[in-house]
């Protein structure tokens, strides 16, 4: 090993470069000036400046997620990391891996109110998976390489490393990741066999059975999401998917059920409800998905892979826990299947799936077609059929809108969708369209937003200009925010308390300020225009203002403290006898 | 059995003795809404820095579990054990007890504390402060007593435990 000395600016870099880091996203400040420094004196590392530390979290996770890498961020001290906050409990809502990088003021100077000073991994403590302050630029190697091994390993999730900035300055000694072992953090990846047999038996005598799939298995690789689509096949049984998981099972094969949870399809939903054995894999009983507790698919039996003992009988006690990584679990359930012989109970299948099908028939997505007005539904089956058969990835932001995207767009692969489905972070789409956007240049890149959310970050529409991503912001324009103001009329009484969005600005003019590409629909035939239009600029970002009907309400719906079979299939359901008042104080 | 019967756990957590590593811990139940009735921390391995943190909990089944593999997903948690489910543990805490008075009351302290086998640490002419070591109950009886002899104030460390029999946890 060379004893070579660098100064712990550079060993940032090295370790940065020996991770696999190609691109970071950060903001520069007094307390990271050596990073920057040294970043500049060097071109394999490509650095992306946003234009709100937020965003730069939002954009590493646009990133992660795309690519299935760990995404990285740099910001300074004190706001800088405080402006990050917010993404990195995102990124630990949602299992994403990342590290972020924040400068702090010099050791001597902590704990003195200086200028610029926060305590940052006191803050960022619960937001993060685990944080780091490097007080001994010898320990800086080890400690970003363990920050890496942390992000990703396990259930994944963000790590902060914060380094004064005389330890940015100062000279140690570089140690390569090979050489770095974490003491204590070892998560179990294979499951106990014994669970995956007994898994397995219980699979092969089900007779109304369904697989209720999450983030987990997109996060354990691509590969695991192929295992999943062979033993989904190899069963025969239906499937769903939490909004994490879209895209771990093709939305093209007709054991497809759709979504499930609040805003999911009547027969996800009602399978669910009327199951007798659950096989969730990489989802966590969310209050979204389960609704009602103790209504919660009643009579089922209930198998749980997850790599996180915690998420096991947290909300929903399970009959069989499997601790293990979703695709390691997996390739053990198929292979004891296939060696068993194992094959589902035809009849009883079939008679289920009769039943599914008649609750497919009630086409619970159906909404009322007209000439009229763009609905939302309309201008994204229309984005559907104009993105079939290219290469492209969806990021949204959080409301109406991401409902409506994840009911109206399919994904046959996994790391094509990114949304904040933990946190619900308004203006995460944008960022993470550019980090998406700068990983896969040549794709297409569609930030579904509602302009609620778009106001939030649109900052960053700069960003995505100096970098020439040509992000489409394909804006559902209600001029509310709209899922506000539908649990305002649900819940409240229709007093649409502050939800109308006031004073917008011209959508194309603000598209022109920036030098990027503005577009307006504002009737049925203009959608199409529009959609093809914006396909064909590729070298800056193109805004898309659709004015849709702002009355619209995402059905169908569960409201808060219902169970699965009490669901709300349109504005004709009537709505003030299913809100009852423990619901109401429920989100 | 019940499933919401609120459950009283001693648990025995080994944890890299690094900065922050309590507030983790204390961040996870307050963060959670988790009960902490007593918690100690003390470095048992110099050689290792390895802190041994005991802490009584109390919650339904359902709610203990979780508080253990929250716990055991700490990325510097070496190792959770419950020692109330695991089997026979002994528990002891040690308190400081002062006692203000004088003439008979002084006398009658005194001779509660022998019986406790306290011992006395300070005597004044009008004082003692005595420190006891023992279970739970019988400090909160033997301060309960004090109450009615002059208590002062009382100091107490908390609960640390151990399993029984010949093997670490």
């Amino acid at each position: 090993m060379s004893e070579q000395k660098l100064t712990g600016a550079q060993i940032v870099i090295k370790a940065l470069k020996d991770q696999g880091v190609d691109i970071i996203f950060g903001y520069p400040g007094g307390a990271v000036l050596p990073i920057y420094d040294a970043l500049f004196q060097q071109n394999d590392l490509k650095h992306v400046l946003v234009r709100h530390e937020q965003a730069a979290v939002h954009a590493a996770e646009g990133y992660a997620r795309s690519t299935g890498k760990v995404g990285c961020v740099l910001v300074t001290s004190g706001p800088g990391a405080t402006n990050a906050v917010t993404g990195l409990l995102d990124a630990l809502c949602d299992s994403i891996p990342l590290v972020c990088l924040s400068g702090q003021v010099p050791t001597h100077l902590i704990g003195n109110d200086a200028f610029q000073e926060a305590d940052t991994t006191g803050i960022t403590r619960p937001c993060t998976k685990h944080n780091y302050l490097v007080k001994d630029v010898d320990n800086l190697a080890r400690t970003l390489h363990e920050a890496f091994f942390v992000a990703r390993s396990g259930r994944p999730g963000p790590v902060l490393v914060d380094i004064p900035k005389d330890v940015q300055f100062a000279d140690g000694t570089y140690v390569p990741p090979a050489e770095v072992k974490h003491k204590t953090y070892r998560p179990q990846v294979k499951a106990e066999m014994a669970r995956i047999e007994e898994a397995v038996d219980l699979i092969a005598n089900a007779k109304r059975p369904v697989f209720y799939t999450g983030g987990g298995v997109i996060n354990a690789g691509p590969f695991a999401a192929k295992l999943l689509t062979q033993f989904v096949k190899a069963t025969g049984f239906p499937i769903t998917s939490t909004l994490m998981g879209l895209g771990a099972f093709p939305a093209s094969e007709s054991q497809w059920l759709g979504m499930l949870g609040m805003h999911g399809t009547y027969e996800a939903n009602l399978a669910m409800y009327e199951c007798d054995v659950m096989i969730n894999i990489g989802a966590r009983f969310d209050d979204r998905v389960t609704g009602k507790l103790s209504d919660f698919s009643p009579g089922s039996k209930k198998i749980h892979v997850d790599i996180d003992p915690s998420s096991i009988n947290k909300n929903v006690a399970v009959d069989i826990p499997i601790v293990g990584d979703c695709g390691a679990v997996l390739e053990d359930m198929l292979r004891v299947w296939k060696a068993r012989a194992k094959s589902p109970d035809k009849a009883a299948l079939k008679e289920w799936w009769g039943r599914i099908e008649g609750w497919r028939a009630r086409n619970c997505l159906n909404y009322n077609r007209t000439e009229s007005v763009i609905k939302p539904q309309y201008a994204l089956e229309r984005l559907r059929e104009a993105l079939r058969g290219k290469d492209h990835y969806i990021t949204t932001e959080v409301g109406q809108h991401q409902m409506w995207a994840a009911q109206f767009l399919p994904f046959d692969q996994p790391n094509r969708w990114m949304t904040s489905g933990g946190l619900g972070t308004m203006g995460y789409g944008l960022p993470a369209a550019i980090g998406a956007q700068l990983a896969h240049p040549d794709a297409i890149v569609v930030d579904v937003s509602g302009e609620a959310s778009f106001l939030m970050n649109m900052q960053e529409i700069g960003t995505a200009v100096q970098y020439r991503a040509p992000v489409k912001i394909f804006i559902l324009n209600n001029q509310y925010m709209g899922m506000v103001r539908q649990w305002q009329e649900l819940l409240h009484g229709s007093r649409y308390s502050q939800s109308y969005s006031e004073a917008l600005p011209d959508f194309v003019k603000l598209a022109e300020a920036w030098g990027c590409v503005g577009l307006r629909a504002t009737t049925v035939a203009e959608v199409d225009q529009v959609i093809e239009k914006m396909l064909t600029v590729t070298d800056r970002p193109c805004i898309i203002d659709i004015a849709v009907d702002p009355k619209e309400n995402c059905f169908p719906m569960i409201p808060g403290g219902k169970a699965h079979n009490e669901i709300l299939f349109g504005p004709d359901d009537s709505p003030s006898s299913a809100t009852p008042e423990d619901g109401m104080v429920l989100v | 059995m019940d499933q919401n019967m609120i459950e009283k756990h001693t648990i025995a957590v080994l944890v890299d003795n690094e900065p922050g590593v309590l507030a983790r811990v204390i961040g996870l139940f307050s963060g959670r809404g988790y009960n902490i009735e007593s918690l100690t921390v003390a470095e048992v391995n110099n050689a290792d820095h390895l802190s041994r943190i005991t802490l009584v909990t109390s919650g339904t089944r359902m709610i203990i579990e979780q508080i253990k593999a929250q716990l055991g997903r700490l990325v510097p948690v070496h190792r959770v054990h419950d020692l109330t489910d695991e089997g026979p543990a002994v528990e002891r805490e040690l308190a400081l007890v002062k006692v203000a008075g004088t003439g008979d009351k002084r006398i009658e302290a005194l001779r509660l504390a022998d019986i406790f086998k306290a011992k006395v640490v300070d005597a004044t002419l009008t004082s003692f402060v005595f420190e006891l070591t023992g279970t739970t109950e019988q400090v909160d009886d033997f301060v309960g007593l004090m109450g009615q002899l002059g208590l002062v104030e009382a100091s107490r460390t908390g609960v640390v435990a151990m399993s029984k029999g010949p093997t670490a946890f």
